[in-house]
């Protein structure tokens, strides 16, 4: 057997990196266990004693608000201690090294890191370096991936559309800068969902898209047709210096998901949204707020998926 | 050994508990799989009134350190307003009395309930935890390298296994 960095020697999850290379019986007893979770919500008291004397540190070297309060929030639901901390104001600003970081929070005895970053492969290169107990969370790598994020848009697609292996569903935006289409992609392709397009102008696609195992559109109006599914993605364009787009408002007149171009899916289909959402730039706000809108739901679910992953996590030790 | 007869201890705690359903209102609460599973098919004999609930104790386990989250977990369902009501809280088999801990513990997170009853099919002695249950189908004395498991087939029958442990 291949080693592999999110694996423990008895194949089981140690840290939550990427949801490739996992199983889909994996990917279903994550899903499976945060539907157990999501129950745990809706009680009077919102807590289970699993992670009780644990602490969980909230690494977050790039700002997010939802990503790190439902983190949060789900650590609390665990009964773990949690500690937040946004590095790019602190420590890292006056020359501290990640794993100087990282060192210190395991010195305070910290036992699980949920880590945020810029760059590319920064959860990987904290989960090579930290003790055998101690487990590690992806929440975002630069343009790698956002396993939680893509594990709770299954959640959410799951709950209305219990049929995986029936479905046809559209990811569309600027898949380029997104990490969260790739998790998506991955784990819509693992699950067995037979049909998933991509929708999107040429200069937001990243090269060989097509190897994934996706279908190519460059037209809303062909892509759009008859889909169960509609995944909007966040136009990046903090990121967008460059001459991918003449502007916001061309970008919206062709792949802004309006009333009538979300017309063209099927009339039971549902629209989802990673957030935060471009108002009039990617999705019309009759859309977002409509009735086939499910994206604050998938805020919801987000707690639960973050729970099981944690849960899980948590009792896989070396 | 002689196993006893399921069906047959199933018919004598189902005695025993509409006797004491028909003292006072109760709510079933059944512990996964086995207790979940003698609560719904106690519970269309007693008042239609009656509330029915599950719970997965997966959450609550003393062991999780050790075990960790690896079997199929199931949602906890409880429809109703735990608060100030009588529980009659249902297990298949009792041992150590950690599941019923473990139980009381979730019950206790979804309100406060006035009373708390333990009904079980089989009580196989071996208590590592102060827990009793006030109705009792039947008494075995089984040694800690067996395990005694509920079965329900396809019809909804119900039959025991024993599995010795090497």
């Amino acid at each position: 057997m291949t080693t592999h960095p999110q694996l423990n020697k008895n194949g089981e999850l140690q840290h939550l990196l990427s949801i490739e290379g996992l199983s889909k019986d994996m990917l279903r007893h994550i899903l499976d266990t945060a539907e157990s979770f999501a129950g745990v919500s809706e009680r009077e008291v919102k807590k289970v004693p699993l992670l009780r004397g644990k602490t969980v540190c909230n690494l977050f070297f790039e700002n997010s608000t939802r990503t790190r309060t439902t983190f949060e929030i789900a650590a609390k639901r665990l009964s773990a201690d949690v500690v937040s901390l946004n590095v790019g104001n602190s420590s890292q600003s006056k020359g501290e090294t990640i794993l100087d970081t990282v060192d210190n929070l395991a010195a305070m005895h910290a036992d699980m890191f949920v880590v945020r970053h810029s760059q590319s492969g920064a959860a990987h290169f904290i989960a090579r370096h930290v003790a055998p107990h101690i487990h590690v969370i992806n929440a975002g790598d630069g343009r790698h991936a956002h396993p939680t994020q893509g594990l709770l848009d299954m959640f959410t697609i799951r709950r209305y559309k219990p049929d995986m292996h029936n479905l046809r569903i559209a990811i569309v935006g600027d898949l380029l800068h997104s990490r969260v289409a790739r998790s998506e992609i991955h784990a819509l392709t693992t699950l067995g969902v037979p049909e998933v397009r991509v929708i999107a102008p040429k200069t937001l696609l990243p090269e060989c898209v097509d190897r994934l195992g996706v279908q190519v559109y460059h037209d809303m109006a062909q892509g759009l047709k008859n889909v169960d599914v509609v995944m909007m993605l966040r136009l990046q364009h903090e990121r967008m210096n460059g001459a991918l787009l003449s502007s916001a408002q061309e970008y919206f007149k062709c792949y802004g998901l309006t009333p009538e171009k979300l017309a063209l899916a099927k009339p039971d289909a549902i629209v989802m949204h990673p957030g935060p959402m471009n108002r009039g730039v990617e999705i019309d706000s009759a859309v977002a707020d409509g009735a086939q809108s499910v994206i604050l739901p998938q805020v919801t679910y987000g707690i639960a998926v973050r729970m099981a992953v944690m849960g899980i996590l948590a009792g896989n030790t070396q | 050994m002689q196993l006893p007869d399921a069906e047959h201890l199933v018919a004598a705690l189902a005695d025993k508990i509409k006797q004491l359903a028909a003292r006072e209102p109760v709510a079933l609460v059944g512990i996964h799989s086995g207790g979940a599973w003698l609560a719904e098919r106690l519970h269309p004999m007693l008042t239609a009134e009656t509330p029915l609930g599950a719970l997965d104790i997966s959450f609550y386990r003393d062991d999780f350190e050790q075990r960790g989250l690896h079997t199929q977990i199931k949602p906890s369902h409880i429809p109703f307003e735990v608060e100030g009501r009588h529980i009659l809280l249902i297990d298949d088999v009792l041992y150590t009395g950690r599941t019923i801990r473990g139980a009381m513990n979730e019950l206790f997170d979804y309100g406060r309930p006035a009373k708390i009853t333990l009904a079980v099919l089989v009580d196989r002695g071996g208590r590592e935890m102060p827990v009793e249950a006030q109705i009792v189908a039947a008494k075995l004395d089984l040694s800690p390298a067996q395990n005694l498991e509920l079965l329900r087939d396809e019809n909804g029958v119900f039959s025991f296994k024993l599995n010795e442990k090497n």
